[in-house]
């Protein structure tokens, strides 16, 4: 396949960017995304020209390291993390157009990285269970009923990627914050700190400059984990039932 | 040279070292009662004290950040490095089949001595009792920490934990999250890290990837970093280093290992002193998607929890095998596994499964497109269970690995059989460490895959997870604090030793950005790649060996006066990067050449074609071999390696030949 590349190239956070076009003539369908731009960066550094930044690490949808807007899309027209997107999802001589994650708390660190230790610290605002090593009781002395295991284990796939709040107009990480608070939530473990959890992650998410929630629904159209929706209303009535009790 | 060296396959490649004594294991009590003394007698660090004392991890994988998030709770600083933006996605995130515990839920005779001998056996006869024994005693608190963090781990009706079999055992001792099982355990250790993190304890450095390792006196003392964003070149000096930072499969280039896995850190401890344990010993994974095309970064790897429901099988006919596999009559399918191993059948270990699907394609029976004129691929066949239990089942136990599958390959896996081939995917080598996990420079700690220690010649499944846990949170805060006990004097930055290591990466760096060359860094990996995979892959022979020396020594020559490296080192420069990592992975990978070829048996992962029973099937030899190769790093080129080897005594378990027919 023919493809031409429209490519965010930005030297480092504090240069300005601007939109570059390449042309690839060997594509094949076979090859997944970032493969192409391997293919690309060969291309570069061959003609003395410095190879395009993209991140990756696993290739196989799991890290959540790959992030890239494909055509305005978060990973891309399928939803699938862009290291599981092949290029059997373009045609012949399409133009495809590549951008860093936009989101203010998500700088531009080069072409395009971005900088996601926001959620990092969101995380460390309360996003773990207080359990010291050596200190856990038999694991079997506290039954979760399927239904509840099975719920937490579906939203404990959050990778991090950030493409709920890459997809997302008002830039909220509810989608990702929603994900934590009910994977937890929902296990009798997490119990104990579980309205000081929300309060402090959503205090932290908003200390972050991510935006508030308006539903729209961009992030779990675009979450290649399919986090649903409803992670939301959880994490707003954890945070209502805390307020009640006025933490 | 002794005369050991003269009769070496290697003779000409290595010198011969004083043998290694002690490993520091309490050998005069049994086998099951070491852990217990070690720990003790183990010195211990007033709490108070803790807080004075600085420890940095290298890698944030389970065994980085489990041993990160445990030193913090106990109050020492700790420093914590990693070269992804977050901790949380290290490697161990990709492991998808689960991890093992000596549980005994089943109550089908699973106990910490079976889970040993399994381990022990599975390994081949090449690993440490001592150590095997505490990786299964540690096993069971494992799980219980694990979901106390909230690991979500499959479940019952009843509320209580499921578990599974894995290959090479005969019980259900394997824990798992879906396919997702790394990822679960990694998340949990992760968050437990950024609650150090939030506590003041532990300091993260993401996006840092260490270059050095500075050693005094043979004393580690702290290490050279780079900031990947900044270019700028960091010490950090500390009273103990421990480096977590996986394994070095990527020396193959295709591999199931994340794109940025390498052996830098570990390697450049081995240039500082340091011993490499049984480099040779690779696994190759059984069931991984076959390689599609020239341009492939990475393999994929298809969970091997896949073969207890999945049969495996190629056509008995070369001519079937370009058929539509659903045309194919059962009475012309050979279930060759099931056929050669019947007690074990799909479950045999890995390296007997990876084999035998290299002997069917080499024979002519493999399926799918060929490559080179050679088909590569077995069938991993769904029919028989989805017929028996139900599509819907199915999905609900592998659902995602299937979806993975069907994105890569763009086939159904519910309809046609998978293709799967084997690829390199762990390895059992790694830094030498004692029973303490200190390595021979002291204050040099090696945790989870980066060490050698637990798994022998070959790794039984779920079980890698497991060694990375037990280092972090259960083995490795005693060991360490037995070292840290004692007080060790610091240096400061002027110190002649930081300035040496740091003039190195300076140097190296430099010498990357201004040779001018023509050829892409990874250009030379995949060539690095294509070479260890044909000589030092699955199957290995000393004519293969001695001529992949030659090549790699060639290649390496010409990549440092002939790479291309681009941007400048003061900003995030990912070529750079690579260069600096593919340059150590060919001193590995010519290191990994001469143990297999000094190795003259055929154990494991390791398979020598000059050492096999009239069967095929691989022959140990234990009169000649049954120690640990600890190389020495002795000079750059012309200086040749100076082997250690310990001894490998069995006493709580009769070393025999290993079969599962
Ligand atoms: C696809 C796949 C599936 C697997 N499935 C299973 C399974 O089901 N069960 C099982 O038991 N095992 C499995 N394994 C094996 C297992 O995942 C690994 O052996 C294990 O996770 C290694 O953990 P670790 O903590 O030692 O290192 P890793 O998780 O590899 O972590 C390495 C860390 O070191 C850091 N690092 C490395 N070099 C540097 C440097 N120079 N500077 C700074 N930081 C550095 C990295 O950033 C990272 O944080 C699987 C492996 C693969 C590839
Ligand atoms: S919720 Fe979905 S889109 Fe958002 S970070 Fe998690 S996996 Fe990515
Ligand atoms: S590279 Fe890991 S999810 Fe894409």
């Amino acid at each position: 396949m023919k493809i031409t590349l429209n490519i965010w190239r930005q030297a480092n956070a504090s240069s300005k960017g601007a939109m570059q076009k390449y042309d690839l003539d060997d594509v094949s369908e076979d090859m997944s995304f970032l493969e192409m731009l391997d293919l690309l960066n060969e291309n570069l550094n061959e003609k003395g020209e410095d190879p395009v930044a993209f991140d990756s690490d696993c290739r196989e949808g799991i890290c959540g390291t790959c992030s890239l807007m494909i055509n305005g899309e978060a990973h891309g027209p399928e939803v699938t993390t862009t290291c599981q997107l092949h290029m059997r999802s373009f045609k012949d001589g399409d133009t495809i157009t590549v951008e860093p994650w936009r989101a203010e708390p998500f700088p531009v660190l080069k072409d395009l990285i971005v900088d996601r230790s926001a959620f990092d610290r969101i995380i460390q605002s309360g996003g773990y269970i207080s359990v010291n090593t050596g200190s856990a009781p038999e694991a079997n002395n506290l039954p979760v009923e399927k239904a509840k295991a099975d719920r937490a284990f579906d939203v404990a796939t959050c990778i991090g990627c950030g493409a709920c709040v890459a997809a997302c107009p008002n830039g909220s990480a509810s989608l990702f914050l929603g994900a934590k608070i009910t994977h937890l939530g929902e296990l009798p473990q997490g119990q104990p700190e579980r309205e000081s959890r929300v309060v402090d992650m959503v205090a932290q998410h908003d200390h972050e400059g991510f935006g508030g929630c308006t539903n729209i629904g961009e992030c779990t159209a675009a979450c290649p984990k399919g986090i649903p929706l409803d992670v939301i209303s959880q994490l707003n009535k954890d945070l209502r039932t805390a307020m009640l009790h006025g933490r | 040279m002794t005369d050991t060296n003269v009769t070496s396959d290697a003779a000409g490649f290595f010198t011969l070292g004083e043998p290694i004594a002690d490993t520091k294991a309490p050998a005069d009590v049994p086998v099951p009662q070491r852990w217990e003394e070690r720990k003790a007698h183990a010195k211990l660090v007033n709490p108070a004290n803790r807080r004075k004392i600085k420890v940095i991890i290298v890698g944030t994988g389970l065994a980085g950040a489990a041993a990160g998030a445990t030193l913090g709770e106990a109050g020492y600083q700790v420093e914590s490095f990693c070269y992804q933006d977050s901790p949380r996605r290290a490697h161990s995130i990709a492991a998808q089949g689960g991890i093992n515990a000596a549980k005994n839920y089943r109550n089908d005779g699973d106990s910490t001595y079976r889970l040993f001998y399994d381990t022990v056996k599975g390994g081949d006869f090449r690993s440490r009792e001592s150590n095997s024994y505490r990786l299964a005693e540690v096993s069971a608190s494992i799980i219980d920490q694990c979901v106390a963090q909230g690991v979500p781990f499959a479940r019952e009706y009843g509320g209580l934990l499921d578990n599974r079999s894995f290959g090479g055992v005969q019980v259900s001792r394997t824990f798992y999250a879906r396919g997702q099982t790394g990822q679960q355990l990694l998340i949990g250790a992760y968050q437990a890290l950024e609650r150090q993190v939030a506590a003041g304890t532990v300091t993260t450095h993401t996006r840092h990837e260490m270059l050095e390792l500075i050693v005094v006196d043979n004393v580690a003392k702290g290490i050279i970093v780079r900031d990947m964003v900044t270019g700028e070149i960091e010490t950090h000096l500390g009273d103990a280093v421990v480096l977590a930072t996986g394994g070095y499969g990527n020396v193959y280039f295709l591999s199931t290992n994340a794109m940025g896995s390498n052996v830098t850190a570990a390697w450049r401890a081995h240039r500082k002193g340091a011993y490499m344990g049984n480099p040779c010993y690779t696994q190759i994974h059984p069931t991984c998607i076959p390689v599609s095309g020239e341009n492939q970064s990475k393999l994929t790897l298809m969970s091997e929890s896949l073969r207890n429901d999945g049969r495996i099988w190629v056509p008995k006919k070369k001519e079937d095998c370009a058929k539509d596999p659903r045309d194919i009559p059962e009475e012309d399918r050979d279930y060759y596994l099931e056929r050669i191993y019947p007690a074990f059948g799909n479950l045999v270990p890995r390296d007997i499964a990876s084999r035998q699907a290299k002997y069917m394609c080499d024979e002519g029976r493999g399926v799918g497109p060929e490559v080179d004129g050679v088909r590569r691929g077995v069938y991993l066949d769904f029919a028989d269970i989805i017929e028996r239990v139900g599509r819907d089942t199915v999905e609900a136990k592998y659902g995602n690995l299937f979806d993975m599958y069907a994105q890569i390959t763009a086939e159904n896996p519910y309809e046609v059989p998978m293709r799967v081939y084997p690829a390199v995917h762990y390895v059992m080598g790694g830094l030498w460490v004692d029973y303490d996990l200190e390595s021979n420079v002291k204050g040099l700690f090696v945790a989870g895959e980066a060490n050698f220690s637990d798994q022998g010649a070959n790794r039984l499944g779920a079980s890698a997870l497991m060694q990375g846990l037990a280092d972090g949170y259960f083995v490795l805060p005693y060991t360490i604090a037995n070292y840290l006990a004692d007080s060790h004097e610091r240096i400061d930055e002027s110190h002649p030793a930081v300035i040496e290591a740091k003039k190195d990466v300076e140097e190296r760096i430099n010498h990357f950005l201004t040779v001018n060359g023509t050829r892409s860094v990874d250009s030379y990996h995949k060539e690095l790649g294509h070479i260890m995979w044909e000589y030092c892959g699955m199957e290995r022979t000393k004519e293969g060996l001695t001529k992949a020396i030659g090549l790699i020594r060639e290649l390496k020559a010409d990549f440092w006066k002939n790479v291309k490296v681009l941007g400048s080192a003061e900003s995030l420069n990912q070529s750079l990067e690579r260069a600096g990592r593919v340059a150590d992975f060919f001193e590995l990978g010519e290191l990994m050449c001469i143990d297999a070829l000094n190795r003259r048996e055929s154990c494991g992962g390791h398979f020598r074609a000059e050492s096999a029973t009239p069967d095929g099937e691989a022959a140990r030899i234990d009169e000649e071999f049954a120690y640990v190769a600890a190389w020495e790093w002795a000079g750059e080129d012309g200086h040749m390696p100076v082997l250690h080897q310990e001894s490998l005594a069995y006493e709580a378990i009769e070393m025999k030949a290993r079969s599962y027919k």
